[in-house]
């Protein structure tokens, strides 16, 4: 490449501020469409909540996010990524186990999955199938919104006025019944949402577990059943609402969009922090790094949640008050936390059968609502749970490349866990008492599991926010309810990934349509870049239409 | 039974095994087997077109009892009933049997199947799909209850113009049963009814007892040759006769995801089930408007279509050119020598002259493309006089 012919002209055109999944989505669309794109990272490695690291020395752990179905499968596709080493496993089954010694299995298969029902409840076993078609239309209507940007709802611009427009003909593709049911839905706590199909408390607790994940609400909470329409928005292979893993952990998903940005001629750096983003004249030049180098660009794109961009990587005086305001309301209360384990061998359960397929999916220990609902009491007191909730797996039951054969690695993640401990930061005692308490859950329903363990990581909210650079150990970067979505994400007025400042940009999750390694936030605002640019998107082909 | 049905680990065989398995698996020379309403069920025996012809020539055994099956019983069940289904329940005597449909509150269907009156207070329902939720919702204030039953009972389904000769050589007294009439003998349900549109009857017992009732009716079946048959075999009889079944020629209200996929009785060509004078049941104030406004948006119709293809998926045109429906299900018949099919036609294209469909034959790896004439016909396409000759006939 020539060298600039100004020496003050920026070298690159796109900065991307951290090599999560949604900076490296960004970073790849915009180098394949002809820029010069750098993505610099504060760690030594990439790939922010979706890494895999071998802190053990045998066993390989997905550190943050653990399983896989959001990703979307356009960029999978416009990214190759599956050219650059992604593979995506299904995975099988799971199961509640309860405190009075039994279990709820769950399954793939249907008819399995309704016998396992019946066991418990016999009208439950026939409810599931009319529950699964109402969570889908749900889903049908929110789907295709993903993966456009949203509509301001006071613009006159043309764009805003025809998405406006496209919202408006797909609400009225409804039936009155179905509108008012889709009202219910997004204002419901998922306690009450499931009362109107199931009866059996370990059914519910089940299907409740979607609802809480990442959120600081609890099952009771208005507001819940709808995060748990986020949850069932991906699929695997067009099998919506089922989860997988990525092969290698899902540090695999952010390795091959490094491989691909790179492949496109993009530039990573990683160890370099941003210590400030800079602005003159209302418009940001690139940005300083922590070790005081300076790269400029003429474009900066943050990966990084809002209150960390805005409040935390700025100076708030180049912002204008009300929005800086409106940032600090953004609310991202971290829930919870996380234990990786290695194990040397794999756990036993006495209540599940032997050789049941469940240790290959999702384990629960929390029997009813009322329990998951006390849990979330200790975290409104400002502690962590004393009983907590865990949805923990072994992925290493399906992924051979995480442990050599035999041993394994366990990902728990638990609810609820408060950014701050009454008020107090953590410390390493509070975070070691954490660990305590999910290894004792664990115990509890596997006995001898103490001594199968070879290492364990334990995070809390401090360690996610120190590490990931997440607020307040938030993982969806800003909580998914209902008033933080769609065109109020993360503020009014500013859900278009465009900021109060010229060339500065937002493509974290933070952004619609929020968390969960969906990759959206990221795509979407490349469109957006890319359009603001007038450049063309050929490699940013139609979102899937859902049928 | 205790095999048969273990319900602790249902992962280790997902599909159950009907108490009449052991006879099946038997005679089962190709292991054709497929999976209904979760259990393992015989897609044929070996030879379909054999199985068809003797559908049709002599005497056949099916094995029904995947069939959903609902105990409804108490001194509130006929009014229950009544207010469920399409049909007046008052009407249905002991001893007999109705065919019927349910909707939910927008008049859609949600199934179709057939209603036994067993006693003044005892009812069982027999369908293809599960509806205990919307059945105990539907009890809620009738003094009943309701049961799903489909793993007690174990059923077959014996059809055939021979049929009534192999019950009597059983041992079996059934000269006097009339088509939709059932009698128990000895512990066994016998019902004059079917799915082939011929003469046949389904017997009904204890899971318990299945496989002496097989044997016996095999034992007393041999000198007509009694054999058993496939769903391929029975799903050519049952389009003969012009028959819909849930999932295929209709999507059930409780799983359509596509709003606008459901579909009324009068849609489907069952509004002859609706009973407007017995009072309200569920879903009559939207019929009763469908009715009056003239809205019904499809019509279930059957087709006789040129040509020796089975229309299968085909698209519906008028004039060859117009869009106007799909159809859901079609074969080559052999009883009737022609092509025939049920379809789903826009209501006001329904009795067209000028309907056609348009067939994509793969013939060694490439597609003649057929755009054939199709003649709305009544339905039963085939409905032979023996199907209700009372006392029916010895041969």
């Amino acid at each position: 490449m020539n060298a600039p012919a100004f020496p003050t002209a920026a070298p690159y055109d796109a900065l991307i501020v951290g090599a999560g999944h949604n900076g490296l989505v960004t970073a790849a669309y915009l180098a394949r469409a002809g820029m010069r794109v750098v993505a610099v990272e504060k760690n030594d490695w990439v790939g922010g909540a979706a890494v895999s690291r071998q802190l053990d020395d045998e066993v390989t752990y997905s550190n943050c996010s653990y399983v896989c179905s959001l990703f979307r499968p356009e960029i999978m596709r416009d990214l190759e990524l599956p050219k650059h080493g992604l593979q995506i496993l299904p995975y099988e089954a799971g199961a509640v186990l309860t405190e009075d010694g039994g279990f709820l299995a769950m399954s793939r298969d249907h008819e399995v999955q309704r016998r396992e029902f019946a066991r418990h409840s016999r009208r439950d076993a026939e409810a599931y199938d009319r529950y699964a078609r109402d969570i889908l239309r749900h889903c049908r209507f929110i789907r295709p919104m993903l993966m456009r940007t949203p509509a301001d709802p006071v613009s006159l611009r043309p764009r805003d006025l025809g998405e406006l427009a496209w919202m408006g003909r797909k609400v009225m593709e409804l039936s009155e019944r179905q509108i008012s049911e889709m009202i219910r839905f997004w204002t419901m706590s998922i306690s009450d949402y499931l009362d109107e199909y199931f009866e059996h408390p370990v059914i519910k607790a089940y299907l409740a577990v979607s609802a809480i994940i990442g959120t600081a609400l609890g099952p009771m909470s208005p507001g819940s059943a709808y995060v748990l329409l986020h949850h069932y928005m991906g699929d695997v292979d067009g099998n919506v609402g089922a989860w997988g893993y990525a092969r290698g952990g899902m540090g695999a998903i952010t390795q091959a969009l490094k491989a691909s940005f790179e492949a496109a001629g993009g530039e990573v750096r990683t160890g370099k922090g941003v210590r400030r983003i800079l602005v003159e004249g209302g418009r940001t030049t690139g940005v300083e790094l922590e070790d005081g180098e300076v790269i400029r660009a003429s474009r900066v794109i943050s990966g990084m949640d809002a209150k960390r961009t805005f409040l935390g990587t700025m100076d708030e005086g180049d912002l204008p008050g009300e929005f800086v305001s409106a940032i600090r309301k953004f609310k991202t209360r971290g829930s919870s936390g996380k234990l990786n384990i290695a194990l040397d061998a794999a756990p036993d359960f006495p209540a599940l059968p032997e050789g049941a397929p469940m240790l290959r999916g999702d384990l629960h220990f929390t029997d009813s609502i009322e329990r998951m609902e006390r849990a979330y009491d200790d975290w409104k007191d400002g502690t962590f749970s004393a009983d907590p909730f865990q949805d923990t797996m072994i992925p290493s039951m399906i992924d051979p490349t995480l442990a050599p054969p035999g041993k394994h690695f366990m990902s728990c993640f638990v609810q609820y866990a408060p950014p701050k401990i009454r008020g107090q930061a953590w410390s390493d005692a509070d975070r070691d008492a954490f660990g305590e308490t999910v290894i004792d859950q664990i115990a509890r329903y596997s006995p001898g599991f103490r001594d199968r363990v070879r290492h364990v990581e334990v995070r809390t909210p401090r360690e996610l926010e120190a590490e990931v650079g997440l607020t307040e150990g938030n993982i969806f970067q800003g909580e998914l309810t209902f008033d933080q979505m769609l065109f109020n994400r993360p503020v009014p007025g500013w859900a278009q990934y465009r900021s109060p400042v010229e060339g500065l940009w937002m493509c974290g999750s933070s952004t619609h349509p929020g968390g969960g390694v969906m990759g959206a936030p990221g795509r979407n605002a490349a469109a957006e870049i890319l359009r603001s640019a007038k450049m063309s998107r050929q490699d940013m082909r139609e979102a899937y239409d859902v049928l | 039974m205790k095999d048969l049905h273990d319900t602790a680990r249902p992962w280790e065989r997902p599909l159950l095994r009907s108490p009449f398995h052991p006879r099946m698996e038997a005679l089962n020379r190709h292991s054709s087997w497929a999976p209904w309403s979760g259990w393992l069920s015989a897609l044929d025996y070996g030879d379909t077109e054999m199985e068809v012809s003797a559908i049709r020539n002599t005497a056949t055994l099916y094995d029904l009892s995947p069939m959903v099956k609902y105990r409804v019983a108490g001194p509130g069940a006929e009014a229950m009933l009544d207010r469920l289904t399409l049909r007046n329940v008052a009407k249905l005597k002991p001893g007999r049997v109705q065919y019927t449909g349910w909707c939910d509150d927008d008049g859609k269907l949600l199934d179709d199947g057939t209603l036994f009156r067993l006693g003044p207070e005892e009812f069982r329902l027999c369908c293809q799909e599960r509806h205990l939720p919307w059945l105990l919702d539907s009890a809620i204030g009738f003094d009943v209850a309701v049961e799903e039953v489909t793993e007690e009972i174990a059923a077959l389904s014996l059809q055939g113009p021979c049929s009534a000769s192999v019950l009597r050589a059983a041992g079996f007294d059934i000269e006097a049963l009339k088509p939709f009439q059932h009698d128990t003998q000895g512990g066994i349900l016998i019902s004059r009814t079917g799915f082939t549109g011929d003469l046949g009857y389904e017997l009904w017992t204890g899971a318990d007892a299945a496989l002496p009732l097989w044997d016996r009716l095999m034992e007393a079946g041999a000198p007509w040759h009694l054999r058993p048959v496939g769903s391929t075999a029975l799903d050519i009889a049952r389009i003969e006769a012009g028959f819909i079944v849930a999932g295929t020629d209709f999507i059930p209200a409780e799983q359509a995801l596509r709003e606008d996929r459901v579909l009324s009785p009068l849609e489907l060509g069952l509004g002859w089930m609706i009973d407007w004078e017995k009072g309200h049941f569920t879903g009559r104030r939207a019929l009763a408007a469908e009715r009056e406004g003239n809205t019904s948006r499809w019509a279930l119709v059957g087709l006789e279509v040129e040509g020796n293809v089975a229309a299968e998926g085909a698209i519906v045109y008028r004039g060859k050119r117009r869009e106007v429906g799909t159809v859901t299900s079609a074969i080559w018949s052999p009883t009737t020598k022609q092509s025939l099919a049920l379809a789903l036609v826009e209501a006001k294209h329904a009795a067209s002259p000028d309907l056609w469909v348009e067939i994509y034959a793969m013939r060694e790896l490439r597609y003649a493309k057929l755009m054939q004439r199709a003649r709305p016909a009544p339905r039963p396409f085939f409905s032979p006089a023996r199907r209700r000759a009372t006392p029916p006939g010895a041969v």
